[in-house]
């Protein structure tokens, strides 16, 4: 029987399989870690006496609480709160006793954990991985089977490496036609959560297939899968082809010599056999997609960048236009913008800061406008500075900070304020997540670029 | 984990729809390295304006609803991010049991781990509970069951999770008497 990608992996990872007494036992191949979601985890290690099994399959670092301002001339750090140092430091505490690599602020890889594990190659196709941390979906675009666990799942791994799961059901997203101008993978993602809706994937491990999907780099499938848990879904997945060989090869964890091009047909053969079938299938059309952003209070609440607001004419509707302070019949182009976000690991890769560069180059933001660039990792951040891009965003008028998640989900004391309207390439655009009563747009770096500039929401294809 | 067998209680109604996890407990308090005391943080952003004092209009601050074991919320309950604090902050609020037309994949695995039972009910029904102006239920885990307004309803639950929850038991702990299996699978996969 024809398999699909998500099958294949599923089943060799069944350590048991699902039976009326039990679910099924899913073996776990890279368990990563950061300091929100770990502690009580550990804690749970510690009051039963328990060991980490594999602590070469455990990858640590630290990025939500994490100050993405430089420490001071005595080497303090500016933490939000006592509670988010200790919290890093109990990070740094649990993965000496437990023998787990952490990679702290002298670590050049340390970064947002989806940003830093696939650089360092961790993340490989046809892997099992799992983080404290919804948006693990990210790592799918290599074509592992990737999610987000909670916290007493954090200590199963930990304890067993392993995970009691029942077989999600799959969904093929098959992506069509040619997206327009200005456009990019967060775009197209933006579009599927507008068209299945927030809801659209629960239940569901989505596969991406298309021309649209096949024509993104590995940082644009990165974007893509990050946000499939904005539509519900567990897990988003992208077939292993050249493109992904090609970004692995010589990264520091990926395999060399004689094993890499075993792994490379391993890999290769990992694509959703024809015929494959799926519980759920969807077609999405981007043929000349438009840049695409969110006027609501949840990442379905999108359109076109032109989009006209809807009529408030259910409570849901009506709840969110008030929150973020519009009117029905109005543009989103043109509204006052105060807090512009460059950053997370839906949009903090080189790609990401060398398409908002190429528009603030040689361009100032505007007089109001607070702008952060964050990148997503160490790498990300030596390699922007050695191309001189950090000089473009000052240059502009913008803050070029230490990486971290930063503002995407405002722990670390980087937020916006009440009333506030941010552009941010982040991926929720929920009540309060960038600060009590902020109000947030999601959009690509670019648009968030050229809304910097305008000082108001602007369509990123003016400044092309 | 506390044994649950059955609930009965008044319950609290919050009827939008996609309450996320932001919103069930914001970012702000996840800092803490704990799992105690985030029931005083739960909904803080609906429940306290900004300078901290409760908002009269807000359910959970009305007396009739402090004791309440049962929340009945719009459909999609529980999106957005994995942070198992939302059900550890409804537990410790006092909830038992949260009842919707669709409930997020993550926070539901979270929520059952924990002893708070996540219930997906069909949409007349939900209809009927947020709609009531008699707001009682019965919930009976042993028999799958839940009692409103004269009418018996049943549900459907993980057999897993059920029995775990009926009897207090940590899903840990099945997980580590399969370690032959583990062992077994790790000799065989490198």
């Amino acid at each position: 029987m024809p398999k699909s990608l998500f099958d294949k992996v599923w089943e060799a990872h069944e350590v048991l399989p699902q039976s009326p007494d039990h679910p099924g036992i899913l073996y776990i191949d890279l368990h990563l870690i950061h300091e929100v979601t770990s502690p009580q985890a550990f804690t749970v290690l510690r009051e039963r006496g328990l060991k980490v099994r594999r602590p070469d399959r455990t990858l640590a670092t630290m990025d939500h609480s994490t100050p993405t301002l430089p420490p001071d001339a005595s080497g303090q750090r500016p933490y939000v709160s006592e509670a988010a140092r200790r919290q890093v430091e109990q990070l740094q505490k649990n993965c000496a006793e437990f023998g787990i690599e952490l990679h702290d602020y002298q670590s050049p890889h340390r970064g947002i954990v989806h940003v830093m594990a696939p650089e360092m190659g961790a993340v490989q196709p046809g892997m099992t991985v799992v983080c404290g941390d919804s948006h693990t979906s990210t790592h799918g675009a290599f074509g592992a089977l990737a999610f987000g666990i909670g916290t007493s799942e954090v200590g199963h791994v930990l304890a067993s490496q392993c995970l009691l799961q029942n077989k999600p059901k799959s969904m093929l997203v098959e992506v069509k036609g040619t997206p327009g101008p200005g456009t990019g993978a967060k775009d197209i993602i933006l579009a599927i959560i507008g068209q299945i809706g927030i809801h659209g994937g629960t239940g569901h491990v989505i596969e991406y297939r298309g021309e649209a999907i096949s024509a993104l780099s590995m940082e644009g499938r990165m974007t893509l899968c990050n946000m499939s848990i904005e539509a519900g879904a567990r897990a988003g997945m992208v077939a292993p082809d050249e493109k992904t060989l090609a970004w692995l090869k010589g990264r520091p964890r990926a395999p060399q010599g004689a094993d890499w091009e075993a792994a490379c047909q391993r890999w290769l053969a990992l694509a959703s056999d024809p015929g494959a079938t799926f519980d759920t299938v969807v077609e999405v059309d981007v043929e000349g997609l438009k840049p695409q952003i969110t006027w609501g209070t949840h990442p379905g609440m999108e359109g076109n960048i032109d989009l006209t607001l809807p009529a408030d004419d259910n409570p849901d509707t009506r709840k969110a236009l008030q929150y973020m302070g519009e009117q029905p019949g109005e543009a989103m182009l043109g509204r006052k913008v105060d807090v512009v976000f460059v950053g997370s690991c839906t949009n903090a890769r080189l790609s990401d800061l060398r398409e908002a560069a190429a528009i603030l180059r040689g361009r100032k933001i505007a007089a109001h406008v607070r702008m952060l660039v964050v990148p997503g990792s160490e790498q990300v951040r030596q390699q922007a500075e050695a191309e001189g891009l950090h000089q473009i965003f000052t240059e502009a008028g913008a803050q070029w900070r230490e990486p971290g998640c930063s503002m995407c989900i405002a722990m670390n004391g980087d937020r916006a304020g009440p009333g506030e309207l941010a552009v941010s390439t982040s991926n929720r655009n929920f009540e309060g997540r960038q600060g009590q009563g902020s109000r947030t747009v999601l959009a690509s770096p670019a648009t968030a670029a050229a809304s910097a500039v305008r000082g108001a929401i602007a369509d990123p294809r003016e400044f092309l | 984990m506390e044994a649950l067998k059955r609930i009965e209680s008044c319950f609290v109604v919050l009827p939008e729809e996609n309450i996320d996890t932001d919103q069930i407990i914001p970012a702000q308090f996840l800092t803490t390295t704990s799992r105690e005391g985030l029931g005083q943080h739960a909904f803080h952003h609906w429940r306290y304006d900004e300078n901290g004092q409760p908002k009269p209009d807000f359910p959970f601050n009305q007396a009739e609803n402090t004791h309440c074991q049962v929340l009945v919320a719009g459909h999609n309950f529980g999106c957005g991010s994995s942070r198992e604090h939302a059900p550890w902050a409804l537990l410790d609020m006092g909830l038992k049991a949260v009842i919707s037309s669709e409930i997020a994949d993550i926070f539901r695995n979270n929520s059952l781990k924990n002893g708070l039972l996540a219930i997906v009910v069909p949409e007349s029904l939900h209809r009927q509970l947020l709609q009531a102006s008699e707001r009682k239920i019965i919930i009976d885990l042993e028999n799958q069951q839940l009692t409103f307004a004269g009418q018996h309803h049943a549900f459907e639950v993980d057999g897993f999770a059920r029995h775990c929850m009926l009897n207090g038991l940590d899903p840990l702990g099945f997980l580590l008497e399969q370690q032959p299996a583990i062992d077994a699978y790790e000799n065989t996969h490198g």
